[in-house]
């Protein structure tokens, strides 16, 4: 049985529909990208399997999340902060803005073992350094009792990581993890996560808009397009037979020949915005495959050769172009 | 933290200096002079002349300046004119019931000012909230001496729970210290509030949340102290304000103090009073702030590393 399991989740801010029937699994020890370019509605999947959409002014109106056989949508909240931190943990997008400016590196660390573990203020100390060193921290010790404002933008995130660490959670959600450092040092960082991760035995959702990274780390993918599932496959099977157009565009934009990764600007035409999705399959106006139905019916996510796509011209695992079938 | 202080302090030296400038310009080039004030009905302009010159009135202002100062460092405020005792005896008999009555109100408004603000950051838009919001706005536009008119009437004159004016019991600050503090209370309430909101609106507030830390905590431990450096920063100027802005509260309560002092000997345009009354306002202020700028380094390690 998976150990994240969403299914149809569907998610409103005020009148806006930014998710329509999300799921996908995240099995034990997996590593899970999740892509889509900006606005796509990654970090929304995100914070609603961490239950923090009341901090902005969203809800769950349909769909379940269910973690560890846990149903996480019903679960009191007093239940789900004992959670939060210690079975699921988050590493943000922004190192920079993700910790408290005012109080020390090991205070922020040592937080989540005092509040999960119940221990005592010098082992959550002790415990924190020895996480900073796992992370290669250099001279954890004295980083310890260091400001955010003295450190790097990469120190900064191997921090918000031991952070995330702490209480040895069994699945950790990393939001694009490295688009705010600095290009030399983001597959660094994001070698260190899995590492971690596949050394722990943990599971990872691994939110990127860069296919590059999804190569490098995961084991299967989850495609996000305009606030719906596009493709889900295996790593193998998205790279050899993606089938969904906007997938097939996603890796057409990794940079090739340089060792640096690039964002997506490749793909013609723009991201629509959540106030005005298209009506149909949401990637049609810019689809180079598109059919006369894809305008008006939305595609289905169905089984297509190894694994899902919502798109009415690929292959459905029968053999058949779905739309005339 | 030494540093930082040791650095703020030589700061404070040619504030000091200029400030010293001002208040001996201000008042001698404000017309009238209190040798008007003691000569007696039909005096010759040559007695007149003769007490001009015995209080050095006569001599060039930046010669009567230097004089001044020149005392002044040595610890000498000068002799009233009028009232014909050393100042500094002066401003020891007024200066502790305006200490009294300026931290109480000054520690009222802190304490209840954060503590309602705060309330209302974490109640937000409830019945909590927008009573506390509805206060605040009445607080922030009663002038302060009509407050305390209004509450000697209700609490001193018709209730009889306070007494009507005076210094000699505790009861009697009551009544001051509200109509004081009480503008400080809103204008704490607000800064707090609103800071509150706006730092629970940032990305390490989300990650605290993240890491499953109970919201009382996070608004205590991590919101409300960042919220503290702006509320100190306008406390550190309300110190002075307090100080010398309980000038009319003084006179309305007919009580003693730095205020009454310095309304009385500025009508009687008795010099040496006057400035040794700003004087001391311009070393609350400057003390004032410095205490604000101690407490913002405390709390906060870049202002400790900017200026230390
Ligand atoms: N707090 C919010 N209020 C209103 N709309 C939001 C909010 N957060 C995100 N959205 C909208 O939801 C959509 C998905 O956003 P997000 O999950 O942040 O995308 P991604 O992480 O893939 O870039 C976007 O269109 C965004 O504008
Ligand atoms: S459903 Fe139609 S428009 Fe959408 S991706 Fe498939 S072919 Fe393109
Ligand atoms: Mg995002």
């Amino acid at each position: 049985m998976a150990l994240l399991s969403v299914t149809d989740l569907s998610v409103s801010i005020g009148r806006l529909k930014p998710l329509d029937g999300i799921s996908f699994d995240i099995g034990k020890g997996e590593i899970v990208g999740m892509v889509g370019e900006s606005g796509s509605g990654k970090s929304l999947t995100a914070m609603s399997v961490m239950g923090l959409l009341p901090l902005i002014g969203g809800k769950m109106t349909s769909g379940s999340i269910r973690f560890d056989g846990i149903d996480l949508a019903t679960l009191p909240e007093p239940r789900y902060r004992a959670l939060r931190g210690r079975r699921i943990a988050l590493i943000s997008q922004n190192p920079m803005t993700s910790l408290d400016p005012i109080i020390r590196i090991g205070a922020q660390i040592d937080q989540v073992g005092i509040l999960h573990l119940g221990l005592s203020d010098a082992a959550a100390k002790a415990r924190s350094i020895d996480i900073m060193r796992q992370l290669r921290i250099p001279e954890a010790a004295t980083v310890h009792g260091n400001y955010p404002h003295q450190l790097s933008g990469g120190m900064k995130q191997r921090v918000v990581i031991a952070m995330a660490l702490a209480a040895d959670p069994e699945l950790m959600i990393a939001d694009e993890p490295t688009t705010a450092l600095d290009v030399t040092i983001q597959a660094q960082i994001i070698q260190i996560v899995v590492d971690l991760v596949r050394e722990r035995g943990l599971s990872l959702m691994l939110i990127t808009h860069d296919m590059g990274v999804v190569a490098q780390a995961c084991d299967k993918v989850v495609v996000l397009y305009a606030g719906r599932v596009a493709e889900r496959n295996g790593i193998d099977a998205i790279f050899g037979e993606p089938q969904h157009p906007y997938t097939r565009e996603l890796i057409r934009c990794i940079p090739r020949h340089d060792q640096l990764r690039g964002s997506l600007t490749g793909i013609p035409g723009a991201v629509p915005s959540v106030m005005d999705y298209p009506s149909g399959c949401r990637f049609h106006p810019r689809c180079a495959d598109a059919l006369d139905i894809c305008a008006g019916a939305i595609p289905a996510l169905e089984q297509k050769a190894a694994g899902f796509a919502a798109c009415h011209a690929a292959i459905n695992a029968a053999g058949k172009v779905s739309a005339h079938g | 933290m030494a540093n930082f202080l040791i650095k703020r302090l030589v700061l404070l030296i040619p504030v000091f200096l200029v400030v010293s400038v001002i208040i001996f310009m201000i008042i001698h080039l404000v017309p009238g002079d209190p040798i008007d004030n003691i000569v007696q009905i039909g005096s010759t302009p040559q007695q007149k002349a003769a007490l001009t010159a015995k209080y050095g009135l006569d001599k060039p202002l930046i010669v009567q300046y230097a004089i001044w100062f020149g005392k002044l460092m040595t610890g000498d405020l000068g002799e009233a004119i009028i009232l014909r005792q050393p100042v500094s005896s002066l401003i020891a008999q007024n200066l502790p019931h305006s200490l009294i009555l300026g931290s109480l109100a000054l520690a009222f408004s802190t304490v209840v000012g954060i503590a309602t603000g705060a309330l209302a950051a974490i109640r937000r838009d409830s019945w909590v909230d927008r009573t506390v919001m509805a206060v605040i706005l009445l607080g922030s536009t009663v002038p302060s001496f009509w407050l305390g008119l209004l509450m000697i009437l209700v609490f001193a004159v018709h209730l009889g729970w306070f007494p009507v004016s005076g210094a000699r019991s505790w009861s009697a600050l009551v009544l001051p210290v509200l109509t004081i503090g009480l503008g400080g209370v809103a204008l704490v309430a607000r800064v707090t509030r609103v800071a509150m909101m706006d730092i629970s609106r940032r990305d390490f507030v989300m990650m605290l949340h993240a890491k499953g830390v109970p919201p009382w905590r996070i608004n205590l431990q991590h919101i409300l102290r960042h919220a503290l450096l702006p509320v100190v920063t306008i406390l550190s100027l309300r110190i002075g304000w307090i100080l010398g802005g309980a000038v009319t509260i003084e006179y309305v309560f007919a009580r003693p103090g730095l205020g009454s002092l310095l309304i009385t000997s500025l009508n009687q345009r008795d010099y040496p009073v006057v400035q040794g009354c700003l004087l001391m306002l311009a070393i609350a202020v400057m003390l004032g702030t410095l205490l604000g700028d101690v407490v913002q380094a405390l709390i906060d390690p870049r202002v400790r590393e900017r200026t230390g």
